[in-house]
């Protein structure tokens, strides 16, 4: 079955068009959802993929979470449609409160830009199909804010219940538990900072996140 | 109208970069001396509000819903009268 994807796009947003050159090399159909438009038009996925959305003005995803779409975007989260969310991405669902935790300035206050190793920790989720637990990948990170936190008590529920997808390991940004991305309880929402879209040929360095973005599109 | 200074500092127990960069920073320039250095951010807005404590109130609601992320930031909200 070939997944019709929603890519939103903010004021801001500069890799939906990698996202959507991703998914199409994938063999799924993308489209573009307007973050002032209150719908997301019957697709049966959605990418909030990275960027800067409204300058990451306050904190990050501060003023995205509040776009009209994101009503929608809790809406299908709630009914159990996908929902991935890539760096940028990742920030807005932790301020939307669809994720839990939040995204801080790295540790050394450097912007990272580099290829990295992540770790799949759990593949009970929409990005972990065709994966196993343990499963390195190469990765690229394009980031100021991954450096993950969350109280204890949240963390330990992360680990209880196999909520944490990946973990990087060679820790480049401080993240809590060298943590990379988590999903929620019912894994249909994911959150990661590396980019997947940006690993899907070994032209660009890795094809390593193809294996995500084939999950995500048959989830 | 009132005037309001919000605080807005990192939550006890969450590492703070900012801060901790510009701790190891200051004895670059023979400050050795300081310590706990933690780097939050001040918000100043006027509010139009019946009182001072409906105005307090008021920004307290706007901080829980957006200004802070209780998540890693708490929030000092000083009311001004102008």
């Amino acid at each position: 079955m070939t997944q019709r994807v929603g890519v939103i796009r903010f004021p801001g947003t500069n890799c939906e068009f990698d996202t959507i050159d991703a998914i199409r090399w994938l063999g799924g159909e993308a489209e573009i959802l307007w973050h002032s438009d209150a719908s997301v038009k019957n697709v049966d996925a959605i990418v909030i993929p990275g960027g800067f959305a409204h300058g990451d003005y306050l904190r990050c995803g501060a003023i995205a979470r509040f776009s009209p779409v994101m009503e929608a975007v809790a809406d299908f989260a709630q009914s159990g449609g996908p929902v991935l969310g890539i760096c940028n991405g990742f920030q807005v669902l932790t301020e939307a409160g669809l994720l839990p935790g939040a995204l801080q300035k790295n540790a050394g206050m450097k912007f990272l830009c580099s290829m990295q190793q992540i770790e799949f920790v759990s593949t009970q989720n929409v990005v972990g199909k065709g994966s196993a637990i343990g499963d390195h990948l190469q990765i690229p990170i394009n980031h100021f804010e991954g450096n993950y936190v969350c109280s204890p008590e949240v963390l330990s529920r992360l680990e209880m219940q196999e909520q944490i997808v990946f973990r990087y390991t060679d820790n480049p940004n401080g993240s809590t538990k060298d943590i990379a991305g988590v999903c929620n309880e019912a894994g249909n929402v994911v959150g990661m900072m590396p980019h997947p879209e940006r690993a899907t040929s070994s032209l660009l360095g890795s094809n390593d996140g193809a294996v995500i973005i084939q999950s995500f599109l048959s989830a | 109208m009132f005037e309001v200074k919000i605080e807005v500092s990192p939550r006890d127990g969450i590492a703070n970069p900012e801060g901790s960069t510009i701790e190891r920073a200051l004895p670059a320039l023979g400050f050795e001396m300081a310590r706990s250095v933690r780097v939050g951010k001040l918000i100043r807005l006027e509010v139009e509000a019946e009182s001072a404590a409906a105005a307090q109130s008021l920004v307290e609601d706007m901080c829980n819903r957006f200004l802070t992320n209780p998540v890693i930031e708490d929030a000092l909200v000083d009311v001004l009268e102008t």
